[in-house]
């Protein structure tokens, strides 16, 4: 007589029960991708409980935030979504600079725009086609990793940095972008159509990837609201929410663009609502491309808030001073004595900062809202109930990256 | 094959932060204009005595209030007026208005603790977990409040203002090998 699932899973004692397996899932495991360790009970193949253990890449990020200067802390923000790096920085010094109420020039705004959307891309990319090769679609994710190079070179004409750029600054970038790197953009927009359409082509008629995939860690809308579910997690289970439109930051209320929900909330689904958000950013980076303002990409300096550009340091004794302003230990900025919190809608959902200021030049508390560490939170809810080979695809389908889980 | 569709938001209307703080100070009882309210840029956060704080998180969740965006908290030890040690915020959003506020209370030494939200939202199993872990505030009521982010047999909370940077030993099964040894 063979167990009922429903009977296992009302039951009280699930690690007591003599039948059962317990299988270690990670912390080296290909299917993680990153470190993370899943302990699961097993009876045959079905997981009636799965608990997560995570804290291997713990590295005190937020502590380091205590001790660095807005802009030093941008290299470590960096290093939390390493997939959408400026993404991050973006999130970060919105925050900084809506505490100092510095408000930037509309190129900055719109350079920012485009690097946030190249990331969107950049990260569905990794997830689409990293989900695809846990499934055993190997070929799309090459596709994927194709494009990926070429956002990749984009960063690095642009800030000199392939992986971790640490482009902006407070106020501005660091340094402004030229018709070289404008070239590379649009290079990479001529050919992510039909890159898009390999993928769609190789894994949307896959019969084993939509098996594995339709029906599998189904999350009802209610549950992903009650679960603090953002992003393309939640949209995918018919949560129309979507930072961009709902407080517009940068220059997102000029452009037009849709927000992609489905209502299925299965890991299918959320293959799908990334692989639109794709042709949506592309829309956007499109739009922004062709509608990039002139003039500064730094705010003015007169408000000492902003790094002078190199000329200005050599050639003039204003841009001396305020150099060294910004950079000593003992002068740097003097922001009000507050606590904010912003958020982005960045690829993986809400990146939210907050931070509590004493008026120092260092944050005296740091915040991050990870959306990784919050979508993980999920999978126990997700997995339980699901046969072992599900794991890949649920992981695939929540893209953990587990340097900002663990930060 | 399921279809992805595309949908449109309206904007985001403005906030209603006193009605929202008229209907919580009915909701606990309170004379009007007791609970303190601040805004600064676009952030309104009413702040909200221990006490009554499962009260009034079970209020704003009855009132639209349905996603905890964010529960976290800092050490305000050493920090200019601060008049309690540590300060713990929920940030909330009705998802069908766009409405956002932070809800702020405080904790204070030997045993900071604060009813636990688990049963309002789930969303709030983690991040209890987390300020447990880096502050060591016990959230009561919570059912696996374990450590998070340090391992378990971890003294100490690292977001603690009197946790140095650096310096706190080595964690004891990492034990550094001398040359020799290795």
């Amino acid at each position: 007589m063979p167990l009922k699932l429903a009977d296992a899973i009302a039951a009280p004692d699930v690690e007591e029960r003599e039948c059962l397996w317990t299988l270690n899932f990670g912390p080296q495991h290909p299917a993680t991708h990153t470190t993370l360790r899943l302990v699961l009970n097993l009876d045959g193949e079905v997981i009636l409980k799965a608990t997560p253990d995570i804290g291997f890449l713990h590295s005190g990020f937020e502590k380091l935030g205590e001790h660095l200067d807005f802009n030093q802390y941008v290299t470590i923000v960096d290093r939390m979504n390493y997939i959408s790096p400026v993404a991050n920085e973006i999130a970060w010094h919105q925050t900084v600079e809506s505490l100092l109420g510095i408000d930037l020039t509309p190129r900055c705004k719109m350079i920012r725009v485009i690097f946030a959307e190249l990331m969107r891309i950049h990260d569905h990319l990794l997830c689409c086609g990293a989900a695809a090769l846990d499934l055993g679609a190997f070929t799309a994710f090459l596709y994927a990793f194709n494009q990926r190079e070429l956002i990749n070179e984009i960063n690095e004409w642009a800030s000199g940095q392939r992986f971790h750029p640490s482009y902006t600054r407070v106020g501005g970038l660091q340094r402004d972008v030229d018709d070289a790197w404008i070239g590379k953009v649009r290079g990479f927009l001529d050919g992510f159509i039909a890159a898009h359409n390999d993928v769609n082509k190789l894994l949307n008629r896959n019969r084993i990837f939509l098996d594995r995939c339709r029906g599998v860690g189904v999350l009802s809308k209610e549950e992903a609201i009650n679960r603090s579910a953002t992003g393309p997690v939640a949209r995918a289970s018919g949560v129309q929410r979507d930072l961009r439109r709902l407080r517009p930051y940068l220059a997102y209320d000029a452009i037009d663009f849709d927000v992609v929900c489905a209502e299925e909330g299965d890991c299918l689904a959320r293959y799908l609502v990334r692989m639109e958000e794709m042709l949506e950013s592309w829309k956007i980076v499109k739009w922004a491309i062709d509608n990039l303002p002139g003039g500064p990409v730094n705010a003015e300096i007169d408000g000492r808030m902003v790094l002078p550009n190199q000329l200005s340091v050599y050639r003039s004794i204003e841009g001396l001073i305020h150099h060294f302003e910004l950079n000593m230990t003992n002068r740097k900025w003097k922001p009000p004595v507050e606590e904010l919190y912003t958020a982005t809608e960045s690829p993986n959902g809400e990146l939210g900062f907050h931070i509590v200021s004493d008026g120092g030049p260092c944050a005296w508390r740091v915040r991050t809202r990870p959306p990784s560490f919050i979508h993980f939170s999920l999978f126990p809810f997700l997995a339980e109930g699901h046969a072992v080979g599900d794991v890949a695809a649920i992981l695939g389908s929540l893209n953990i990256i587990a340097a900002e889980l663990d930060r | 094959m399921s279809e992805a569709v595309v949908s449109t938001h309206t904007p985001f209307a403005d906030l209603a932060v006193e009605t929202i703080t008229a209907g919580l100070e009915g909701a606990l009882g309170l004379a009007t204009g007791s609970l303190k309210r601040s805004s600064f840029r676009d952030n309104h956060r009413i702040q909200v005595d221990p006490p009554c704080l499962g009260r009034a998180l079970l209020a704003l969740r009855e009132a639209g209030m349905d996603l905890l965006i964010d529960l976290a908290a800092a050490d305000y030890l050493g920090y200019p007026d601060a008049e309690h040690r540590y300060g713990v915020w929920y940030i909330l959003e009705n998802t069908s208005t766009g409405t956002r506020i932070m809800v702020r209370t405080w904790a204070d030494d030997p045993s900071p603790s604060l009813p636990s939200a688990f049963d309002i939202w789930r969303g709030s199993d983690w991040m209890e977990r987390e300020v447990y872990d880096l502050l060591g505030i016990e959230f009561t009521g919570h059912p696996d409040l374990r450590r998070i982010l340090m391992p378990d047999e971890f003294a100490g909370h690292p977001l603690r203002k009197d946790y140095p940077l650096s310096g706190m030993g080595e964690r004891h099964h990492f034990v550094p090998l001398a040359r020799d040894e290795s």
